[in-house]
């Protein structure tokens, strides 16, 4: 799976990085940087889903890994 | 549908308006009378209060005709303010000033948060054997902690901190609520001036530098004062009487210490304080759960109910510290979802850790019972919280 984020609709809440600071992190003006890109199954991947169902901005997405 | 009522009586301390609890089992999307005659939308279901929250085109705008704008409630400033705004004035602002509130940057502040704390404490047990714990303990915190974030002089503390424990004041007249608003303001308005002067290493000399007007800034430095002393302030005083109420609770805390962030994340589910939060006025027609909402409707998205929705949070009134569900919509959801809640939880973890600790025989002056428990409003809480120990 592929983790993106949208930079410019991420409100900078922090709710990622609250979730999993080994898989997100906000740059100096607090908008989200995916460290993460793709997570493997199991916990990182139960993290990230919830991640993007947390996000307040709905700037996170999960995509199957395009080929 | 439209409801005959729209009652905001709680039944106990606890828990949501059973109302607005039925609303949610029998009609989650409905009209109900609202002030002066007109109806709102009553939100109940926790995705419908998300689709509400996380679309803008449901406005903040409070300066828009039939905005269901709290009564009682008036702008702090002539100039809107952030938690007015829609997009793109909103993103503009919220961009310019969310780098000051990253995990990191206010994880850097546990520190000095732990300090404040623990000196606070220090004067409450140094006063004798019994305080109101309002008074002695949750304003003072988050006035401090937002004093020095605003980087107030220490010798001007006592000043910021009298004049904003005065807009809480059970028993302050309309006048003198009005004289502290002012006399924050220009106080806020002489800091930011000062900056302009001579700019510094802090957040209104940052702000300026990246463009803030001195008025907007002054706006802002009194919107993350009113927004975030009075909501983390009751915050803590509804932790700590929940915890003295519950002594099992309690008892899990001093067993183990690693579940205070899930204490306090649980508890800010359970109590979702921000009542009138979810405000929002229709700008298009929009579906809600399956109801056009035609524009120009009022809307209320009820967080606190949404916050007790079965479908989400499996047996929704039990307190649960192990719970682990951060879904939760006490923050609020969508753009304007809190810009301070990281400091938030900061706070409440150092208060409730220090709590626990140091003050092992802390304990009701009178009981639970003799609590006065503030009326549905902005901001629910506590007025008062005799404790001993
Ligand atoms: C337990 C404490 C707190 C609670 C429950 C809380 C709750 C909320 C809620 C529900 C909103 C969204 C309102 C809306 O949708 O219109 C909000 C917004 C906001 N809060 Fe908090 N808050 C707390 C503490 C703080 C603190 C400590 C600060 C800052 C120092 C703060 C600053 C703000 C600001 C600036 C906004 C407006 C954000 C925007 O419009 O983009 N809050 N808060
Ligand atoms: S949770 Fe969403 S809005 Fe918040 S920082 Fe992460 S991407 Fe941005």
């Amino acid at each position: 799976m592929e983790l993106t984020a949208n930079r410019s609709t991420c409100i900078g809440s922090g709710q990622c990085v609250f979730t999993d600071p080994d898989a997100f992190d906000q740059d100096d003006d607090g908008i989200v940087l995916v460290l993460r890109p793709q997570p493997s199954a199991g916990d990182e991947l139960a993290r990230a889903t919830e991640a993007v169902q947390i996000c307040p901005s709905r700037s996170l997405v999960l995509s199957e890994q395009s080929a | 549908m439209t409801t005959a009522t729209f009652s905001t009586q709680r039944v106990d301390p606890y828990n949501p308006p059973a109302e607005h609890l039925r609303l949610q089992r029998e009609a989650p999307v409905s009209q109900v009378p609202w002030r002066n005659d007109t109806t709102i939308w009553a939100i109940t279901k926790h995705a419908d209060v998300r689709t509400v929250l996380g679309d803008a085109r449901f406005s903040s705008d409070r300066s828009l005709p039939g905005h269901p704008t709290f009564a009682g409630y008036t702008s702090a400033s002539k100039l809107k303010n952030l938690i007015e705004m829609d997009p793109p004035e909103h993103t503009a602002q919220r961009v310019r000033i969310m780098g000051e509130f990253t995990v990191k940057k206010i994880g850097l502040m546990r520190p000095r948060i732990e300090e404040i704390v623990e000196e606070t404490i220090d004067t409450m047990l140094a006063s004798g054997n019994s305080a109101d714990l309002v008074e002695a303990l949750s304003l003072p915190v988050p006035s401090v902690v937002i004093a020095e974030l605003l980087g107030v002089p220490f010798e001007d503390h006592a000043l910021f901190q009298e004049n904003s424990a005065m807009f809480v004041e059970a028993d302050a007249t309309p006048e003198e609520r009005v004289a502290a608003m002012g006399a924050l303001k220009q106080y806020i308005g002489g800091l930011v001036a000062a900056r302009v002067e001579q700019p510094g290493d802090d957040i209104l000399s940052r702000q300026l530098a990246a463009g803030a007007s001195p008025e907007e800034l002054t706006g802002i430095g009194f919107l993350l004062l009113i927004a975030g002393h009075e909501t983390t302030a009751n915050m803590i005083s509804l932790c700590v009487a929940t915890l003295l109420d519950k002594p099992e609770l309690l008892q899990q805390l001093r067993d183990d210490p690693k579940l205070i962030p899930g204490a306090v994340e649980e508890l800010l589910r359970y109590f979702t304080i921000a009542e009138i939060g979810g405000l929002r006025l229709a700008t298009a027609d929009l579906e809600v759960g399956g109801v056009v909402i035609p524009a120009g409707d009022s809307v209320f998205a009820l967080c606190n109910t949404a916050n007790r929705d079965p479908e989400v949070f499996p047996n929704p009134d039990v307190i649960d510290f192990t719970r682990g569900a951060r879904n939760h919509v006490a923050f609020g959801f969508g753009p304007h979802q809190c810009l301070g809640q990281n400091l938030a939880r900061l706070e409440l973890e150092v208060v409730l850790e220090a709590v626990v600790r140091r003050i092992p025989t802390l304990r009701f002056d009178g009981s639970f019972d003799d609590i006065s428990f503030k009326e549905w409003g902005p901001n629910y809480g506590v007025y008062t919280l005799p404790v001993a120990w």
